[in-house]
Order: C-alpha cells, then structure tokens, then sequence
C-alpha cells in the first residue's frame, strides 16, 4: 500500500515543465503539476496533463521494430543498432555524408539532442542536422 | 505548528494504513502516503495540492483501508463534498486539520481559514484560526460592470484559454469519470480556445453546488483567467438564494439531487 510522486521532466516539447507522476503500489495512476517549478509554476498543458496515459499506453513501443519483407517486426536493441549502422555506412560509402539527415527532436534532452548531431557531424560527417523545434 | 502536527501523525500511524500528506524530498514537495514515524521529519505543509483528490483515489484502491489525511481548511470542504457524493469515505479517514496562517489566508481571500471538523466522525484541529482574508477586489470591480461589460470582460478572458482541462483536474471535488466538457454533444472538438460560453460554463454550473473556493483552479490556469471571479459569484448566488454553502456542514445536502432517488421526477414512467 504505497502511494508516492516521482518528479520528472515532461517529455511532450521542449518547454521542460516539470511533472509529478503519481504512482500507486508501482502503477503510474496520475499526473499532478508542480507549483515549485519555476518554469511551469503548477500549470500544464493538456499533454503533460495526460502523460499517465501515454507512459502506460498499449501502443507505446517497448522494444525496437524492424521493418521486413511482412511489415514491422520486434528485435533487440543489439539486432536493431547492428542494422542501423550498417546500412547508415553502407549508404555513406556508396552516395556520400551528405546523402543522409538527421533529424532530432524537442522530446529528446538538450544531451541526446547534443549527442546525435555529433555522430552526424563527426561519425557520419554531414551537417544535415534538424529538429522539430524548428518547424 | 508542523511539530504538533507530526507528533499526532506518529500517534495516528499507530491505528492507521497510513497518512497522507505532503513530503518534501531531496525533488521537493508532493502528496505522499506516510507508513513510519521515521519519514514524518519529511512532512510539510505547502505548497498546496488537491488532497481530496488522493484521499478518493487511494480510498478506491484500498477498499478496507482506513487512512489519515493531513488537512487544511479547504481541504476539509473538498473532502465534505466528496463524501456527500459517496467518493470519500467519512468513516475510514481521520483527518488532522490544520489552520492556515494569516499571510495564507489573506493570499487566498479565505473567507474560512480554518477547517471545519464537525460531523466528521473522526478528527481534529491543530492550531489557532485565524481571521478571514480580505475579500477579493476582482470580484466587486466586477459587480459593478453592466451586463455588456461583463459579457465583454469573460469573452476576453476566455479566448486566452488553452483548454488544458487543468482547471477540471486540479479541482479538489471535480471526479466524474466521464465529463460533459469530453463530449462532442456538448463542447465542439477541435476548436480552440473552447467554445465560449459552453466550455466554462458547464464547468461553473457543474461547480456551482460544490465549489469550496480553494482557488487551485485559478493558480493552475497557464492563460491566468481570473476563474474564481465567476465562482465566488456562484457561491455568492448558491448561498443568498437557497442557502447553501459547500463544505460547511456533512449533513446540509446540496441544492441539486445528488442522486436519481432525490430527484422530483415520476421514473416510473413506461
Ligand atoms: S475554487 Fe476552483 S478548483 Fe477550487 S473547488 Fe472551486 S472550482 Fe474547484
Ligand atoms: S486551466 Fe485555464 S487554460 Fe486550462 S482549461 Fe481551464 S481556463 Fe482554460
């Protein structure tokens, strides 16, 4: 019988209201804003409102898909990554960097954002760095 | 005051499934389920959170259980209004009232700073109250306005709205599982800001029996609508013409039939 918020960062855009997700007996039951923060100050968006929902959704993807000849497939994260790189080098090799983009995203942390523009820049060495902030 | 309030906690852990009450760890404060006397030198009293709202959710996880709820005024008028509307059980929470301070009071323009325990079976105050918070000016500048005024003054207000449903879901005696401002018959989808007037006001309808002027609703809004303008109008109306006042009394039912028994309607009919 335990009840307890956890405090986190939403993950729905780039603004970074802070969240406390309500968790009873380990089950993610709620969300409450948090009047502390000094960016949301105890106000939220719809999404953040309803983040319960989506970390607990059905449709939420757990493992990594691999699209084959009958359509997406699960796989593991070693299976996953070996492909990603493989055919990211073999399309580098063939039609060069700058044939390749990479596109981050506000769901993502200032570090993953950070993270994935130097493996464009300095692995695959393109500049062909966007994110979705900037739509 | 935090002190006393801690040692009855500890007493009450004894008898009780646990207490709920804010915590403030290393993240900082929330609501939190206390078990052990050890956690309370965490307990704290601000900011505030809707506590009704926890009471009922863990209520209904833990049918048997029997809770203790750290409380102040408005807290206990949300946990009277939830009970008349059978989603806090009385008879399985002890509530430990506190009173709020006077710079509180006078933030909130809290016309009843302290909680009122009576016919709650089980609970006490802790604390000495303290006078009423002067009344807020918005709301007599705005009584003044002719009608035109007024319409004006909320169709303004109100296209800033985001349609967050925060101000639904903080509210401390809002609980529906199904809510009219979700349903297409109702509020359009897809029209931003909501449709006004059906969006605000079927909230301040719903509300207008049981709006215990908590104020959460107006500190949550992003869009800064002066919300409880409209709500201490209602309360205002609700108590001058049938006499009711939320969160006041267990007993004094509600103006509006809380139930299809209540209601002065023949369901008999074929
Ligand atoms: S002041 Fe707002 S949040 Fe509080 S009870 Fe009234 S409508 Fe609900
Ligand atoms: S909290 Fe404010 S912005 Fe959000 S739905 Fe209510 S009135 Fe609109």
């Amino acid at each position: 019988m335990d009840y307890k918020n956890v405090r986190t960062t939403c993950i729905y855009c780039g603004c970074g209201c802070t969240l406390n997700v309500q968790v009873a007996d380990g089950e993610v039951v709620g969300i409450l804003p948090c009047p502390e923060h000094p960016i949301s100050r105890g106000s939220l968006c719809i999404k953040g409102w309803n983040a319960a929902e989506f970390a607990t959704h059905p449709d939420r993807l757990r493992v990594p898909l691999i699209r084959r000849e009958g359509g997406f497939e699960e796989a593991s994260w070693e299976e996953a990554l070996a492909l990603v790189a493989e055919r990211l080098g073999a399309i580098r090799d063939d039609s060069g960097p700058d044939s390749i983009g990479f596109f981050t995203s506000a769901k993502c942390t200032n570090e993953e954002n950070y993270l994935l523009q130097k493996l464009a820049r300095a692995v695959i060495k393109t500049n062909n760095v966007d994110h979705c902030a900037r739509l | 005051m935090i002190e006393a309030i801690r040692a009855r906690v500890a007493e009450k852990l004894k008898e009780l499934d646990g207490v709920i009450g804010l915590r403030r760890s290393p993240e900082g404060v929330a609501p939190y389920l206390f078990h052990t006397e050890e956690e309370l030198a965490e307990l704290v009293l601000e900011p505030r959170y809707p506590m009704s709202s926890v009471v009922r959710l863990l209520q209904k996880r833990h049918p048997a259980a029997r809770f203790g709820v750290v409380a102040r005024g408005c807290d206990v008028r949300a946990l009277v209004e939830m009970a008349k509307r059978n989603q806090v059980d009385p008879e399985r929470l002890y509530i430990i009232g506190f009173t709020c301070t006077a710079e509180e009071a006078e933030a909130c323009h809290c016309a009843d700073p302290a909680p009122n325990v009576t016919g709650w079976p089980q609970a006490e105050v802790i604390g000495t109250p303290v006078a009423a918070g002067s009344p807020n000016p918005m709301v007599a500048e705005y009584a003044q306005m002719p009608r035109a005024e007024r319409w004006a003054f909320w169709q303004q207000q109100f296209k800033k709205c985001i349609k967050c449903y925060g101000c639904r879901n903080i509210c401390p005696v809002c609980f529906c599982e199904s809510c009219a401002l979700e349903d297409p018959l109702w509020v359009e989808p897809g029209v931003m800001a909501p449709p006004f007037p059906m969006y605000h006001m079927i909230k301040a309808m719903h509300m207008s029996n049981r709006c215990v002027a908590c104020r959460q609703c107006e500190l949550t809004c992003p869009a800064h609508i002066p919300l409880t303008v409209l709500y201490d109008l209602i309360r205002q109306d609700v108590e001058n013409l049938m006499g009711y006042v939320p969160g006041a009394d267990l007993e004094a039912l509600p103006p509006v039939p809380l139930t299809l028994a209540d209601a002065p309607i023949d369901l008999d009919v074929e």
